[in-house]
């Protein structure tokens, strides 16, 4: 059990910038989750906190201690690897044990130790197997299993669920969580995955590039981004941005796309006055787009007509890729909407969550 | 003209002839039902091949048996007089004596430092320089690896330049040195040939195990870091048990590789002052003393000792097999 913190964490691999002055504290017993598209920077920085890659310039601390020059060994830290890393010449109950037997743990405590957690992934029956004998979702308990024995301050996940298929990685998802509250350590996690992250994280870190764009709880993050990146990120299917202009009439403001134009509420207004004229990016997430037919009651809503370019049946919901111009952009309607392809559709915006963006530095105005 | 005549046919004739063999079968195998045909195939293109072999090994293989129950020029049988010769005669007894000497450390010595480098040089920037520095003298010929060092073992009488590398720098480095005769002082003439054949084939066992090292992934060693392993435990626990089968088949080549050893103690001792291995003393008896005898009675000798290292080897190629 121990806290995190990142320090004005620098990395870089010659001229190349893997980390920009990352700076971020996490808690005892916190489910941190780092995501972004690969190349981010994610992996490293939590290869920087195992010791495996070097700090170029910043501190990282585990609990008090800085730990830039202490090796992994040394870090009282467990990692589960993407592909596993299992020994392959070990069996599974000495793929557990190892780590425990460099520490010259009794014998009696490893083998009660190893059971316990074996029992608890349900792989107690596996443990005289070698790797290879294993599928792929066993494997994966294994490598959970031998990060578990140790009982350490901080558990490391680099992607662990992405060499799983889709239905077992949904079950992991959970089960990884529920560990998460039974042991009441530390756990960091990268993902490239924003459903992963949303719903395992207690709190998120979205890098891009090796800069940190936010870092907030899933909710957070999905109710209030701080810039297109995340806006986009975060949800799925992605929100929208249109290209619009701010446009003051009668002291109301509205955004004007060209092709339609829709008043703001007043407290989104209040915000964007000093855009007033301003060319500006406007987001409106999928779900809160609606066939004005089945607009829920108690929203801000302002109506719009699209062309149906083309529809989706999710069975409990309809995605309908709208044209508005030659814009395209996606709504999340109810199964029941008569819309069809090629045919006019009337929607309505939902107007309390619709996300504004300097166009230049991309960032909310709020 | 002849030749030219003979060479024609050579090029044109043998190609023509392997056609010729695989177009007369397949017109046969063709009048014949799939299935049967099927079997019988592989039988047939295995043909050539076992005939060459019968030809050039098995003939020679087991004429060298029968030869080595005759006398010197073949004539009579003697039984085991020659076999008497090798395992009783002092010359041989050297030879045995110094083969071992050469089984343990030039073995031991290739397959270690070939390790140690390997592991060492995976870990700097300069790692292909160090290989290709140290892979080097395999590109060159026993017999010239002989002659260099025959020139760096050199000796002059104390007190006179001194034209061998070895005692030149030692005897620069500490004036009072008296310089040796490595290959003539009885106490370390066969360590200075070893020596010469570690050092020919210390970058062989190098690249393959270090082919061996890279097929590793990367991940196990950190793995096995967090674990809590210090990088000798990492090296103990995982990337030496995950090299065992590499380190067998590159120890087994050495080993088959040293019991053969001829090149380096002809050219450079002639099996003199007792540095004598049994593959050296063969070719005397041979083209020296003209004993056909007894110099197949050492083939013969040399073949038992390598046959049990060759099944090892085989047993491997077929498990290796099976796991594909």
């Amino acid at each position: 059990m121990a806290s995190i913190t990142f320090e004005h964490v620098w990395k870089r691999f010659g001229d190349v910038i893997a980390v920009q002055d990352l700076d971020i504290f996490i808690e005892d017993q916190e489910f941190l989750v780092f995501v972004g598209p690969s190349g981010c920077g994610k992996s490293t920085s939590l290869r920087m906190l195992a010791g495996l890659d070097e700090i170029t310039e910043g501190t990282i601390k585990i609990g008090d201690r800085v730990v830039n020059d202490v090796p992994p060994k040394d870090r009282n830290i467990a990692m589960v690897f993407q592909s596993y890393a299992l020994y392959p010449h070990m069996s599974v109950y000495d793929n557990m044990a190892f780590g425990l037997k460099l520490r010259k743990t009794p014998k009696q405590e490893i083998d009660k130790r190893v059971k316990e957690a074996g029992s608890l992934l349900g792989i107690e029956n596996l443990l005289d197997r070698k790797p290879k004998q294993l599928s792929g979702g066993q494997r994966q308990r294994v490598a959970l299993g031998r990060a578990i024995v140790r009982d350490p301050a901080v558990f490391l996940m680099d992607e662990p669920l992405s060499n799983l298929d889709a239905k077992l990685r949904v079950q992991t998802r959970s089960e990884i969580s529920k560990l998460h509250q039974r042991l009441a350590t530390t756990f960091i996690y990268v993902t490239h995955d924003q459903t992963e992250a949303m719903t395992m994280g207690s709190r998120i870190c979205v890098l891009k590039d090796g800069i940190m764009m936010q870092i907030d709880t899933p909710q957070g993050l999905y109710d209030y981004p701080d810039n297109v990146f995340v806006a986009g990120f975060i949800g799925s299917p992605a929100m929208n941005f249109f290209d619009v202009t701010m446009v003051e009439q009668d002291g109301d403001l509205y955004v004007d796309s060209g092709t339609f134009r829709l008043k703001l509420p007043p407290e989104k207004a209040q915000a964007a006055k000093p855009y007033a004229g301003q060319e500006v990016v406007c987001g409106v997430r999928p779900e809160d787009i609606h066939d004005r037919e089945f607009t829920p009651p108690g929203i801000r809503a302002e109506p719009m007509t699209a062309e149906v370019d083309v529809t989706e049946l999710m069975g409990n919901e309809v995605f309908v890729y709208l044209l508005t111009g030659k814009k395209q952009f996606i709504a999340r309607v109810d199964p029941r909407t008569k819309a069809k392809v090629g045919k006019e559709m009337d929607v309505v915006f939902n107007m309390e969550n619709v996300h504004l963006f300097d166009r230049k530095t991309e960032d909310v105005i709020r | 003209m002849d030749r030219i005549i003979l060479g024609l046919v050579v090029v044109v004739g043998v190609p023509a002839a392997t056609v010729g063999y695989v177009w007369a079968f397949e017109w046969v195998l063709g009048r014949m039902s799939y299935t049967a045909a099927a079997k019988i195939r592989p039988w047939l293109w295995l043909l050539p091949a076992f005939v060459l072999l019968a030809f050039y090994l098995i003939y020679p293989g087991l004429n060298t048996i029968r030869i080595s129950f005759m006398d010197a020029r073949s004539t009579e049988y003697v039984g085991m007089d020659n076999y008497q010769f090798a395992f009783t005669d002092p010359a041989m007894l050297t030879a045995f004596k110094n083969n071992l000497l050469w089984l343990v450390f030039f073995t031991g010595g290739t397959v270690i430092l070939g390790l140690v480098v390997a592991v060492l040089s995976d870990r700097v920037r300069y790692e292909t320089l160090v290989k290709a520095i140290i892979f080097l003298p395999m590109a060159i010929s026993y017999v010239a690896a002989g002659v260099i060092w025959k020139l760096v073992y050199d000796f002059q009488p104390a007190g006179q330049p001194q034209t061998g590398v070895i005692n030149a720098l030692l005897v620069s480095i500490f004036p009072n040195f008296e310089p040796k005769a490595w290959l003539f002082n009885t106490s370390f003439n066969n360590p200075a040939l070893i020596f010469v054949g570690v050092w020919m084939w210390t970058g062989f066992c190098m690249v393959v195990l270090s082919g061996a090292l890279k097929g590793i992934p990367q991940e196990l060693l950190e793995a096995a870091r967090v674990d809590g392993a210090t990088e000798w435990q990492v090296f103990r626990g995982v990337i030496l048990p995950l090299m065992a089968s590499t380190i067998v088949v590159v120890t087994t080549t050495m080993v088959i590789n040293v019991l053969k050893i001829f090149d380096i103690v002809y050219v450079m001792t002639n099996g003199l002052l007792g540095t004598e291995v049994v593959a050296n003393r063969m070719y005397k008896e041979m083209f020296n003393f003209r004993h056909y005898g007894r110099a197949s009675a050492l083939a013969v000798v040399l073949l038992l000792a390598t046959l049990p290292v060759m099944i090892v080897n085989v047993r491997r190629f077929q498990r290796q097999e099976e796991i594909r």
